[in-house]
């Protein structure tokens, strides 16, 4: 298939379930503070783009969920390490990880505004906390699966515990690492939000409740629709990322885009 | 009489097993002469890898001693070169860093050995290969580049565990001429495990049968065929006359499967 003829359809699909969309809200004569249509949508978004509403909450936005993902990744990374190297940290402190996570992580937002303010900060430890725990458990599940028979090779040569990391374990592990990272983001973007629903002065998060209160259903679709493009984004950022990265996996190499 | 490059001697190894303790090797006792091809055939599960294994300091024996060039192998050692069944390449890494690898793993200078592997690409007909990805290659190649990763830092041994184990038939006969070349330009000791009677024959210039596990050698063949040996030394009565004695010895001892 033709990616050209790829283009077309799905243009053609969107443009069909828009024109639907619209026929439907304006046949059953829906009222716009329940489901507007496609249009007003269009309208909404236009006129927050124009004034520099916006642009101005995306990045507010875009800088939690970025700086939260850098710092939880980081956070993630480092205990996936130190969990996997030592049996003593996995049995003593591991447990109380999963603990940790198996708590609703949108019940601490509260608590969060409260010690970190309701400014930037809470948002990033927020979205740090629920974008940690993928990116550790693939980290950890990833050095220890580095092949036997390249972990003997490795001490044939009489290689030290910090070579084979370093050279052996670390790029076996990136595969798994990727895909944490893939998952994290999307989890930070989760994580900023809700901590703008809890206090936040700025946000998208923020501007979805604000419109909230004012009925504005317009307004919370489109910016609904910016949330979306955000988080697929963010996602092509991991992806174009993870490619380079990992241009000898497998799963890298034998990728193509077209069905 | 040239000087003993491996001794071996009295080596016995037990592994704990569920509770009980499973004998592998009992008492091993043999030399290798400097410079010479030594290849060790036995049954599946004779505990050839295990010997292997000690060889390379990887496994401490039960009992017994293995010297190399007069020092007891107490552990991995700088001045051994491993060969796996599998090529075991880092996919990460071109083939000429995977060439490099025990390079870097022992902090050599990179930049004179960069033309030692260069040299070694081009001995077994991979020149142009040295940017590529060890994923680009077929099995052939990728175990020759593992092959000239075990000799990057001039290693006094080889060791080889069935390096050919997984190349088909006529793959594995060119990699065994391929070998013997490397041998001869090299001139390095070798012990290679293999359990294909015919492949330990055309190689080495002596033959150790092991016996099923736990693994002894029970016999000590030596093979007298002039080098560089051609595939056709394979039809002469010396030749043969080995493949007959080492299978009549497994045959006694219940059957083989090679």
């Amino acid at each position: 298939m033709t990616s050209t003829r790829n283009v077309a359809l799905t243009v053609g699909l969107l443009c069909v379930s828009l024109a639907g969309w619209e026929g439907v809200v304006r046949l059953l004569a829906v009222p716009a503070y329940i489901v507007p249509p496609p249009s007003r949508v269009t309208v909404a978004l236009w006129r927050g783009f124009a004034s520099g509403l916006y642009p101005r909450h995306l990045l507010y936005t875009l800088t939690e969920t970025v700086l939260g993902f850098l710092l939880g990744a980081a956070l993630g990374f480092s205990l996936g390490v130190a969990v996997a190297s030592s049996r003593y940290i996995e049995y003593f402190v591991y447990p109380y990880i999963v603990m940790f996570q198996s708590l609703p992580k949108v019940a601490l937002a509260p608590l969060i505004v409260i010690w970190f303010g309701l400014g930037l900060a809470s948002k990033v430890v927020n979205a740090a906390l629920v974008a940690f725990f993928p990116l550790m458990v693939n980290t950890m599940v990833g050095l220890r699966s580095a092949d036997e028979d390249r972990v003997s090779l490795m001490r044939a040569l009489a290689a030290s515990e910090s070579q084979i990391f370093w050279m052996l374990r670390l790029p076996g592990a990136l595969p798994f690492v990727m895909a944490g990272l893939d998952v994290a983001v999307i989890l930070a973007l989760i994580g900023a939000i809700v901590g703008e629903f809890v206090g936040a002065q700025h946000g998208l998060g923020m501007l979805i409740q604000s419109m909230n209160f004012t009925m504005d259903v317009s307004g919370q679709f489109s910016v609904l629709l910016i949330l979306s493009v955000l988080g697929l984004a963010l996602n092509k950022g991991i992806a174009i990322l993870r490619r380079r990265v990992l241009f000898w996996d497998p799963s890298v190499k034998s990728r193509s885009d077209a069905p | 009489m040239p000087a003993t490059a491996i001794s071996v001697a009295g080596v016995a190894m037990r592994y704990a097993a569920r509770g009980a303790s499973v004998a592998a090797l009992a008492d091993m006792n043999f030399d290798v002469a400097e410079r010479e091809f030594v290849a060790v055939v036995g049954p599946s599960g004779c505990g050839k890898s295990t010997l292997l294994k000690i060889l390379a300091g990887l496994l401490p024996p039960t009992r017994g001693e293995a010297r190399l060039r007069g020092t007891p192998i107490a552990g991995p050692r700088r001045d051994i070169g491993v060969v796996f069944q599998a090529p075991v390449l880092f996919p990460w890494r071109t083939v000429l860093d995977n060439v490099l690898l025990p390079v870097d793993v022992q902090g050599l200078p990179r930049d004179r050995h960069q033309r030692t592997a260069l040299d070694l690409l081009a001995l077994v007909g991979l020149e142009g290969f040295e940017r590529r990805y060890p994923w680009e290659l077929s099995g052939g190649m990728q175990q020759r580049v593992s092959i000239i990763r075990a000799l990057i830092h001039d290693p006094a041994m080889l060791l080889m565990d069935e390096p050919f184990g997984a190349l088909d038939a006529m793959t594995r006969e060119l990699m065994n001429l391929e070998l013997q070349r490397i041998w001869l330009e090299r001139q390095k000791t070798v012990l290679f495990i293999t359990h294909s009677i015919p492949e330990a024959v055309f190689l080495a210039d002596r033959v150790l049968v092991m016996t099923t596990r736990p693994g002894a050698i029970m016999d000590d063949v030596a093979v007298r065929l002039p080098r560089p040996r051609a595939l056709d030394a394979m039809s002469t009565s010396e030749f043969g006359g080995c493949v007959a004695r080492i299978r009549a010895r497994f045959n006694a001892q219940g059957g083989v499967d090679a």
